[in-house]
């Protein structure tokens, strides 16, 4: 839930950021107007002002895609495939930034905990990362930037074979 | 009660742990020795100066004690060493309340070459006639009743193993009326999440012993499936981060991609005939039953359900597959006609029911049944559909059947460790087989060899 403010919080940020970055620069641009217009009346004056770095488009990918890999996992309940309130809004993260860079692809991979068997299990891993398609789906990303893996249950994060150890295994991660 | 079948497992283990010192896979009997038949494997007498590595008595007398229906006497317990059959004194052993003797001898013809004869004995006919010696003396035709079987072999240092299961098969045929299975292979997948290729698939002797690995991959390995004649193994593999099916030669090595769809290509299993596999592809939508005649490359899809279809195993005859789906809510088995596409539900007891698979002899399907979230091992008679749960252990999957229905390896959890147990059909006899080091999955029993 924190990472989850700490996302919406980025994604709110970052914008703001970027106009921020922008407006200083326009700024200074008109400073830099206001000195030359001073210049030419206190010739011995000089003041000096550094421009603020340009966010590249790349560079603002860049960040977002970090900010993006920090929350890319959505739990499940048991034999489950349905996206849980909760994880609502790290979809839409990541929906709007996938809607917003359509060249960019990203793998879901689906995978469940370590009971029942093994095939049933992959079947489930794929029913859950297809779940998360659709959703992705719905919000506007297209088909084409989507695909799915199923491990089942080959890789837990945890293999405690606990109950806290199953939940966290029931997953799916957004690969980019 | 409980002491006494303590110190039988204790005396067994201390029998058969040198013979298994060097094995990844040790077998640990957990249940079910009091209702094995008592036999006595005497030590085989050497002629020769270079005694072969292997003991022979050893290798059979924990052969026939895995099997759940023998207990080898201890050799302490044994009352004579007869040299010869014609030594033996059957009223000692009766009183030992030993039904069978197997006496045998080693003779070394040259170098790293050993003639192996092995004999046998009925104890009770044996002793029921007058007396051994009045047998061989005059009525040469009743004296050999008693001889159950009689063997001699040509074999050389490496062999010993191999032949060892051999008598084992003969031993278990002649008093079960049963064909033995010790002459067979397990393939499994190794996972050690430390190691550079976390994931292996491994084929080893079905005691454990000769392991071989085939593959090594860092991405999963699956499902181990059997050609019916034990020279191949079709499986699931995840080394180009997608699933695929691949057919490998367990001999030569060769690999060829039979499965490679977008989505899931999985639960290979080869038809009795082994012209096809059955398999698992999503690429539909949702995962579907298909068959795949593999000299053709014809596939056809068998299953037709917006529900999770999976787990598909031939009935003996290749006319019907039994496979697991959740369309009716929680997974459960069914079963298809190939013919006729008719489907019928199997199974409706317990929370699920899942991986099914029938006995050889078609009677029975061997299935994970889940009860108040407990997974274990059960089987359903077909007719009957009279569900019995066979384990007590806790996560069991990926059951396979000895090629005789004898016994049931899977995987299951022992302690932290994911390791492979084995259980007999009528449920007494429990057996583990610990792993060294990783988690042991997926064991498929091969073929007769």
């Amino acid at each position: 839930m924190n990472l989850n403010k700490v996302l919406k919080a980025l994604f709110v940020a970052l914008p703001v950021m970027t106009l921020a970055a922008c407006s200083s620069t326009s700024s200074t641009s008109a400073d830099d107007a206001n000195t030359s217009q001073a210049g030419q009346q206190v010739t011995e004056t000089v003041q000096v002002e550094t421009a603020e770095p340009v966010i590249s488009p790349a560079e603002q990918m860049r960040q977002k895609l970090e900010a993006l890999r920090q929350e890319n996992t959505i739990y499940f309940d048991f034999d489950r495939a349905t996206v849980r309130p909760e994880f609502v809004e790290v979809l839409e993260a990541h929906g709007t930034f996938l809607r917003a860079n359509p060249s960019v692809r990203v793998t879901i991979e689906g995978h469940s905990d370590e009971r029942g068997t093994p095939e049933y299990n992959i079947a489930l891993g794929e029913r859950r990362a297809q779940s998360v398609v659709q959703y992705l789906q719905n919000l506007g990303v297209s088909a084409g930037q989507l695909s799915t893996v199923s491990y089942g249950e080959e890789k837990p994060v945890d293999r405690s074979r606990s109950e806290t150890g199953f939940a966290k295994n029931r997953r799916a991660v957004l690969v980019y | 009660m409980m002491t006494n079948l303590l110190k039988k497992t204790l005396i067994l283990a201390i029998l058969i742990c040198p013979a298994l010192a060097r094995a990844s896979l040790e077998i640990v009997i957990t249940e079910g020795i009091d209702s094995a038949r008592p036999v006595a494997i005497l030590p085989f007498t050497f002629n020769g100066t270079t005694r072969p590595t292997e003991n022979l008595a050893e290798i059979v007398s924990a052969d026939l004690m895995r099997s759940g229906k023998f207990s080898p006497l201890a050799s302490i317990k044994m009352p004579q060493r007869p040299a010869k059959t014609s030594d033996i004194d059957f009223a000692a052993w009766a009183r030992e309340g030993v039904e069978a003797i197997v006496l045998g001898q080693i003779n070394e013809i040259g170098i790293d070459r050993y003639t192996v004869s092995f004999e046998l004995i009925d104890v009770l006919k044996g002793n029921s006639g007058p007396n051994s010696q009045m047998l061989n003396a005059g009525r040469l035709v009743t004296s050999n009743e008693h001889v159950l079987d009689s063997r001699e072999t040509t074999i050389n240092g490496s062999q010993f193993r191999q032949y060892a299961h051999r008598i084992s098969d003969i031993v278990y045929e002649k008093l079960t009326g049963e064909r033995g299975a010790f002459l067979t292979k397990i393939a499994y997948v190794l996972v050690q999440p430390d190691n550079e290729f976390p994931y292996q698939l491994v084929v080893a002797d079905y005691d454990g012993y000769n392991e071989q690995i085939l593959l090594r991959s860092k991405e999963p390995l699956m499902s181990p499936s059997w050609s019916p004649d034990g020279t191949k193994l079709a499986y699931v593999t995840f080394e180009r981060r997608q699933a695929q099916i691949f057919v490998q030669d367990i001999y030569s090595g060769r690999r060829t991609v039979v499965s490679t769809f977008p989505g899931i290509n999985g639960a290979p299993v080869w038809s009795p005939d082994g012209e096809s596999l059955a398999l698992v592809l999503s690429r539909d939508g949702n995962p579907e039953i298909y068959t795949l005649h593999i000299a053709s490359k014809a596939m056809r899809r068998v299953t037709n359900n917006r529900a999770i279809d999976t787990e598909p195993s031939w009935s003996p005859d290749g006319k019907e597959l039994v496979f697991s789906s959740d369309r009716g809510g929680n997974p459960q088995l069914y079963s298809v006609n190939l013919t006729t596409g008719t489907t019928r539900r199997l199974t409706f007891e317990g929370e699920m029911n899942l991986a099914g698979a029938y006995t050889p002899d078609g009677s029975t399907i061997v299935m994970v049944n889940r009860t108040q979230g407990q997974y274990h091992i059960a089987k359903m008679d077909r007719q009957s559909r009279f569900l019995q749960v066979l384990t007590k252990t806790n996560l069991d999957e990926s059951p396979s059947i000895a090629p005789n229905g004898s016994m049931i390896i899977y995987s299951t959890m022992h302690g932290s460790s994911q390791v492979l147990a084995l259980v007999s059909m009528d449920g007494r006899f429990k057996a583990r087989l610990p792993a060294v080091n990783g988690q042991v999955k997926s064991p498929a029993w091969s073929p007769f060899l």
